[in-house]
């Protein structure tokens, strides 16, 4: 698994893909940050920028999660791999952690980077910014699961982006549609679903344990359902 | 070693392979022989673990596939019809992300300069894979399969797609490899199995048709071919005329038609013609012979396509002897 991991993390940076990620996330969330946090006037207010980040992901997500199992499948690696004394669950699990450490890790530092001028020129509530670091590591991790998931469909990895694109979007935008339902069962339910929905607890200062719980078990379900593609696959 | 019981393998409604049962030895170099699409692939794959059975067992020094993967898959080196390799990684990359995700304990530098040294890539060891040329990379996917230094070693279709030198040299190589592994691998061409393995199995359309040691091959290819042979006259007299010629090993009256005439089944040795005595024996007594085939037998569907490929790939190698006698 290990092998795995260091092999997946090795092709991110062998290959334009990590740097694009990189630079892209960056660029576009120091954008947002300077946008709504500091050029909005309220500089220790940054509910609004964490809000923003997660429509990034509909661009970012896939790009690192596209090639993940689809390149194999296509490159026909996935025969090494899956004839070599690893578990399904460990290639999965490697492949999710692979994408995983990049996105979080570049979400991390430049979260921390963010927070020197938030806290050198106002008093930010530090509880209330790491809360809303955490929560959307694991919205991230849930959509980076889901990616996964949609390149093990496919050998092509243009579909698999698309796929996750249009994944990501509903996802996040669903309870959009509310403002349209009359029936409040439904915009219950599509309020459960929506990321947007779920995460405004988050931007309200409140630690909201049912949508970590939501992640969380959006992430485990993913990735259960990949190693259920491989093994229906095998048996096919 | 390995011990193949009733495996199926299904597609669908169509039988990849059906009910296959074998076993090999440790140390033997077996051949897997077959027209494309006859179910070699797939056999190597349950084996490696790749695909799984719809029915049967596969099993390696005892453990089954299924119940022990991570066991079984320690124990098998396995280089698909296209080898599965990093483009973007050198050689040494490569062998050491497989040394690494097969967890090996030996010294790592030793042995992987071992397997270089053995594979004839030591020179390529920090060369892009996406550079090598397919000889190259053939050699790389083979190198792969040899990390770990496992007790089995599945090659699918090695030679596939190499020149006649590249050929001869993975030939070699496989036979050198035979000496302390068990080796399967599997071909559409007779002169290549003839050449290196000590063992054949011939599989067609999902079933095994043959499994014989390697000397006995020519034999197993014409042994099944009988004569059916038509003649009027006296049976019980044309039966004894026919057993009298040098080498008919088994003759017998089939059918005996209105008309006075009759047909016989006559089995001879290998080699021997028989066909032009037969005429002359029934000529002298006077009996005409109506009709003489050989009945066509299972293996020979085989062997049209496998044999003629032969042809084609033995005029190859005698091009490619003449040119390094130059």
């Amino acid at each position: 698994m290990t092998a795995i991991y260091k092999r997946e993390m090795r092709s991110y940076f062998t290959s334009p893909v990590g740097y694009i990620f990189v630079a892209v996330f960056l660029a576009v969330s120091a954008f947002l940050f300077m946008q709504f946090t500091v050029q909005a006037g309220e500089s220790s207010s940054f509910s609004e920028y964490f809000s923003y980040i997660l429509y990034v992901f509909i661009v970012i997500i896939p790009l690192i999660t596209m090639k993940s199992i689809s390149e194999e499948r296509k490159m026909r690696t996935e025969q090494l791999i899956l004839t070599s004394p690893v578990s399904l669950a460990g290639i999965v699990v490697a492949k999710f952690l692979a994408a995983f450490t990049l996105f979080g890790g570049t979400f991390v530092v430049a979260s921390i980077i963010y927070y020197i001028p938030l806290a050198k020129y106002g008093t930010p509530n530090t509880a209330h910014y790491i809360c809303s670091v955490i929560a959307i590591i694991l919205a991230g991790a849930a959509f980076i699961a889901m990616g996964v998931f949609i390149s093990s469909l496919t050998e092509n990895q243009f579909v698999a982006a698309l796929g996750t694109i249009a994944a990501i979007i509903l996802l996040l935008l669903i309870s959009v549609l509310n403002n349209y339902i009359n029936s409040e069962f439904i915009r219950t339910i599509l309020s459960a679903i929506s990321f947007s929905a779920r995460y405004s607890g988050f931007a309200a200062g409140v630690f909201d344990y049912s949508a970590v719980v939501y992640f969380s078990s959006l992430t485990a379900l993913f990735l259960f359902l990949t190693v259920r593609v491989f093994e229906k696959r095998r048996w096919a | 070693m390995i011990k193949i019981e009733h495996l199926t393998k299904k597609y669908g409604d169509r039988y990849a392979i059906h009910d296959v049962n074998f076993e090999i030895g440790d140390g033997e170099i077996v051949g897997f022989l077959g027209p494309n699409g006859a179910g070699k692939t797939t056999t190597m794959s349950i084996l490696t673990g790749y695909l799984s059975s719809t029915s049967g067992k596969a099993m390696i020094d005892g453990l089954d596939i299924l119940e022990h993967p991570t066991a079984v898959k320690k124990k098998i080196g396995y280089l698909p019809e296209f080898p599965p390799l990093y483009l973007e990684m050198t050689v040494k990359e490569y062998l050491s992300f497989i040394y690494d995700l097969k967890k090996c304990t030996l010294n790592k530098k030793e042995h992987l300069a071992e397997i270089c040294k053995v594979t004839k890539i030591e020179n390529e060891f920090d060369r892009l894979i996406g550079n090598l040329s397919k000889g190259y990379r053939q050699r790389v996917g083979i190198a792969g399969a040899l990390v770990g230094n496992p007790q089995v070693v599945i090659f699918d279709e090695p030679t596939n797609g190499l020149d006649p030198k590249q050929i001869i040299d993975i030939r070699s190589l496989i036979k050198e490899l035979g000496k302390d592994h068990t080796v399967i691998l599997s071909t559409h061409i007779l002169s290549e199995v003839k050449s290196i393995c000590d063992r054949i199995i011939i599989i067609n359309e999902g079933q095994i048709v043959a499994d014989v040691k390697t000397e006995n091959i020519e034999q197993a290819l014409r042994g099944n071919k009988k004569l059916s042979v038509t003649v009027a006259g006296p049976a019980p007299a044309v039966l004894a005329a026919i057993k009298k010629i040098n080498g008919v090993t088994y003759a017998a009256c089939s059918v005996n038609y209105s008309d006075g005439s009759s047909a016989f089944i006559v089995e001879s040795v290998n080699d021997a013609d028989i066909r032009k005595p037969l005429f002359y024996a029934m000529a002298q007594n006077g009996w005409p012979i109506t009709s003489m085939e050989y009945m066509s037998a299972n293996i020979e569907d085989v062997f049209i396509s496998v044999v003629d490929e032969t042809e084609e790939e033995l005029s190859k190698e005698r091009i490619s002897e003449g040119r390094d006698n130059k």
